[in-house]
């Protein structure tokens, strides 16, 4: 059996942030101790975005270099998906395009979802490419700590063996059934229990009875930690756990809680991508999942770290946040309260399953059409080409949007049609190829987009349907600097 | 080549309702209302009818999807009734559906009804509609103003006229087609605005404000047709006014998924005017037409169309609107009648409407908005969005015109 490791790494944190102090003000006249937390900025996810599409705009900066038709494992890790019963995995593979003969599954129901899953994609990996992806969209109730603390995002890794930049030491896992918190199945949000309990009883005992026990394995010492990647809130806290383990204060990685927030079963694979980027050639990584347990990986950097400045970096993804004061925004989007968007928003958007299965590389993976007699590309991809000149039948072959950069021939920002983000922002988009494309923007604000834009591509939630409790999902354009890194292209 | 249409089929009557928020009436009372003018102005009864054709375009909105609503509103005696529906010129198609059966000789007379009432749906603005199992999971769900307002630019790009000339352009056209709306007691807008208030007027869609868009109504009109000697059989020796031309265009994909077109003109407009002039004998649009009915679902539209047309030279049509080429007293009156911006836009009326009032100012019946010695005039339809539409031109005149 060959070695398995980390190969590539990516995540991805939504653009829209809002900052903890207006929150805190939102709720001073109630809850006036919600004021120590308002501090910086958390991330949240806009009215197109949820689980899913972050995961495939994670993947995608993770994947970014390698032959897609490879891999051949996908695992995705959340505790809140958009689909309870349709695997949301084999959407997300779709949609980055790879092939079908794919093992695919939901790591779910518990904090440390994300750490399992990569766990066990190491475990059952014979070195062929595999991606681990953990996503979250936390929903919190208005007034409540987490509604602070936490943020939404993505991270995944790829495994592989070859050009390995982490390889796994040794890995151990407690479980212990501590209900720090918990969440019912149906409902949307969590029950809290007091803090203090659960740093003393769970961090400070389960962490680092997992560690020594880990350590004991491994001839490891706490010592030798480079990087601590302990998804924890409270800096403090990770210090006395560090402490406790017998690892440097200093190690402890940095938890985000800057300009994104906690963003639950995605947040230990997210700081372990964002302390890739920071380390060196022999650093141990000591990677910790918690709830109901731990679980504990060992990594070391090999030399290949150095291809880490190939992959978009987390310092990217967490300067690209626009913040604002706009609390009723905020609740909006996270479906906190229900806004009156007039008759016009009642139009039907029933979604045609069968439609979409036939489509489905149309409408999930953006495969259009080039034809082999005039080289035109074109979409969708149809029995006779588009150009004028050439109208041949069954000339073309698939050809993948995905990765394109397009440009913005036309605009408008549309205040009549119904969008719960107003203005409805689209637009003709052309493509290299005499592709043009009628699309929908995202991630502009009103009055920031001009004709010959350079626009990238993003898998977003297009339509969702209240009457049957479904969400449909297209690419839409995204400015080009916030989809597929541009220094990670042409690895 | 076939021959075309050109003086095979006379106009030998016409109504239009008034157009408005017609909260008094069912579709079937808008089209009673302008059938009951038509059939008067025609001198002919109900039997006579051998045919009818009705255009409706949002037919859930105000009647079912088949054509039964017009018999049953008219008490037609039993005759093929066919619905058709062609986006924004489903009016004119009624009239090109009742005019080829005349010419081909199936029907001695028949009736073109369009008809819309949209204003049963609660909100401002077209209702929204499918595009279809498959577009609907792709595409955008564009608006009209959204669609049209991506005109302007692409327009203030290729010929490099910064927006805020561009937008002083267009508020003249809606200035004008208040102008001339006020004077007509069947437009739904009857009030002047000043250019200023157009172009202070909120954003509907960047950069078209609410006076750049046209109104919505209730609304239906409608022609009866037969062959001119026919109509002289029937007496109608005076004035008689017949079909020039009738043509149609429509996209086929290349302007949304090619990229040749710039996104600054209508294609469709260009093809389906030329071929007009070649079926109608003109070859100087501008000297020949004595006024034009435009789609002015937008300023932009209008604006841009008076290029379509062959009416101004491309990239010149903000100078010769601001010289007031288009105006009443222009060299080209346009939309004489106040146009979509007043009458608004009841999808399966519209392109009748605009027949009524060439025809109206043929037979000399247009009041205070009566121009001088008009021989022919021209209608447009622009319908669908600017990327993916329906484009309908048709060239009315005087059947003595030589």
């Amino acid at each position: 059996m060959s070695e398995t490791g980390i190969t590539g790494f990516g995540g991805y944190i939504p653009r829209r942030r809002i900052h903890r102090q207006a929150i805190a003000e939102a709720h001073s006249w109630a809850i006036p101790g919600l004021k120590g937390l308002g501090r910086g900025e958390r991330s949240f996810c806009g009215h197109d975005e949820d689980v899913v599409t972050m995961a495939v705009a994670a993947a995608r900066f993770a994947m970014a270099g390698t032959t897609d038709a490879t891999v051949q494992s996908l695992l995705l890790a959340s505790t809140t998906l958009p689909f309870a019963d349709r695997q949301n995995s084999t959407l997300v593979g779709e949609a980055l395009g790879l092939s079908e003969d794919l093992h695919t599954a939901d790591v779910c129901g518990s904090q440390r979802a994300g750490t399992s899953a990569l766990l066990q994609a190491l475990r059952a990996s014979s070195g062929s490419p595999s991606v681990v992806i953990a996503s979250e969209q936390g929903f919190s109730k208005p007034g409540s700590v987490r509604e602070l603390t936490s943020g939404d995002g993505a991270a995944a890794v790829l495994l592989g063996g070859e050009n390995i930049v982490a390889r796994l030491l040794g890995s151990h896992t407690v479980s212990r059934d501590l209900v720090d918190h918990y969440r019912s199945t149906g409902s949307n949000v969590d029950y809290m229990l007091e803090e203090r309990w659960i740093r003393d009883e769970g961090y400070l005992k389960i962490i680092p009875d997992t560690v020594q026990r880990l350590f004991s394995k491994t001839g490891v010492v706490g010592e030798a930690i480079n990087h601590f990647v302990v998804p924890v809130v409270a800096v403090r806290t990770a210090q006395q756990i560090a402490r406790a383990c017998g690892i440097e204060a200093t190690a402890v990685a940095d938890n985000l809680q800057g300009q994104c927030g906690d963003t639950g079963a995605a947040h230990a694979l997210l700081m372990l991508v964002n302390t890739l980027h920071l380390a060196q050639p022999g650093d141990k990584i000591l990677v910790l999942g918690f709830g109901q347990g731990c679980d504990a990986l060992l990594f070391e950097a090999t030399p290949a770290i150095d291809r880490a400045e190939h992959f978009r970096s987390i310092q990217d993804e967490l300067n690209k946040g626009s913040a604002d004061s706009n609390y009723m925004r905020f609740l909006s989007h996270n479906g906190a309260i229900e806004m009156d968007w007039g008759i016009r928003a009642e139009r039907d958007t029933r979604t045609a399953l069968s439609a979409l299965y036939r489509n489905r590389s149309t409408f999930t993976g953006f495969v259009g059409g080039r034809c082999t007699a005039c080289e035109t590309v074109q979409f969708p991809k149809t029995k006779l080409c588009v150009n004028p000149d050439c109208n041949k039948p069954d000339t073309q072959v698939e050809e993948a949007f995905r990765d394109k950069t397009g440009h913005i021939k036309s605009f408008t920002e549309d205040w009549l049609g119904h969008s719960v983000s107003p203005p409805f922002m689209y637009g003709a988009v052309r493509f290299e190829g005499k592709a043009s494309l009628m699309m929908e923007l995202a991630d502009f604000d009103p009055g920031q987009v001009k004709a010959g834009d350079a626009v990238c591509m993003s898998f977003r939630i297009k339509d969702k349907d209240a009457v049957r409790d479904f969400r449909r999902y297209f690419w839409k354009a995204v400015p080009a600097r916030s989809s597929v890194d541009s220094s990670s292209e042409g690895e | 080549m076939a021959s075309g249409i050109k003086d095979k089929v006379a106009i030998i009557g016409m109504g239009c309702s008034r157009f408005g928020e017609r909260w008094d009436c069912n579709a079937e009372d808008l089209m009673h209302e302008a059938y009951t003018e038509c059939l008067a102005d025609a001198g002919i009864e109900t039997p006579q009818v051998e045919a009818a054709w009705l255009g409706l375009c949002y037919d859930e909105q105000s009647m079912s999807k088949s054509a039964m609503s017009l018999p049953q509103a008219l008490r037609l005696a039993n005759v093929p009734v066919t619905r058709v529906e062609n986006l924004c010129a489903t009016g004119s198609e009624a009239l090109r559906g009742a005019a080829y059966a005349v010419a081909a000789g199936a029907c001695d007379i028949a009736l073109a009804m369009g008809v819309e009432k949209l204003k049963d749906t609660g909100f401002g603005g077209l209702p929204g509609r499918s595009m279809g199992t498959f577009d609907d999971q792709w595409l955008p769900g564009m608006t009209a103003p959204g669609s049209f307002a991506q005109i302007c630019t692409s327009y203030s790009e290729k010929y490099d006229i910064p927006m805020p000339e561009l937008k002083q352009a267009m508020a003249h056209v809606s200035w004008k087609s208040h102008e001339n709306g006020a004077l007509n007691p069947k437009a739904h807008l009857r009030n002047r605005v000043t250019e200023e208030k157009v172009l202070n007027a909120p954003m509907i869609a960047y950069p078209l404000g609410m006076f750049d868009c046209c109104g919505v109504s209730d609304g239906a009109a409608c022609a009866i047709v037969t062959t001119p000697e026919k109509a002289r059989q029937m007496g109608k020796q005076h004035d008689l006014v017949s079909i020039k031309s009738m043509q149609l265009a429509l996209s086929n994909g290349a302007e949304m998924f090619y990229d040749s077109w710039d996104g600054s003109y209508a294609m469709t407009a260009e093809i389906a005017s030329q071929k007009a002039y070649r079926e109608a004998g003109i070859s100087d649009p501008g000297e020949a037409l004595d006024l034009v009915e435009v789609h002015d679902c937008f300023s932009i539209t209008e604006l841009i169309t008076m290029e379509d047309l062959g009416l101004s030279e491309r990239g010149a049509a903000c100078r010769d609107i601001m010289d007031g080429k288009y105006d009443r007293e222009g060299a080209v009156p346009c939309n004489i009648d106040g146009g979509l911006k007043c009458f608004g836009h009841p999808l399966g009326a519209t392109g009748l409407r605009m027949v009524y009032e060439i025809y109206q100012q043929i037979h000399g019946r247009a009041g205070d908005r009566q121009l001088t010695n008009v021989r022919q005039g021209l209608t447009h339809n622009l319908g669908g969005f600017p990327n993916r539409n329906v484009c309908s031109v048709a060239i009315v005149g005087r059947h003595d015109m030589h």
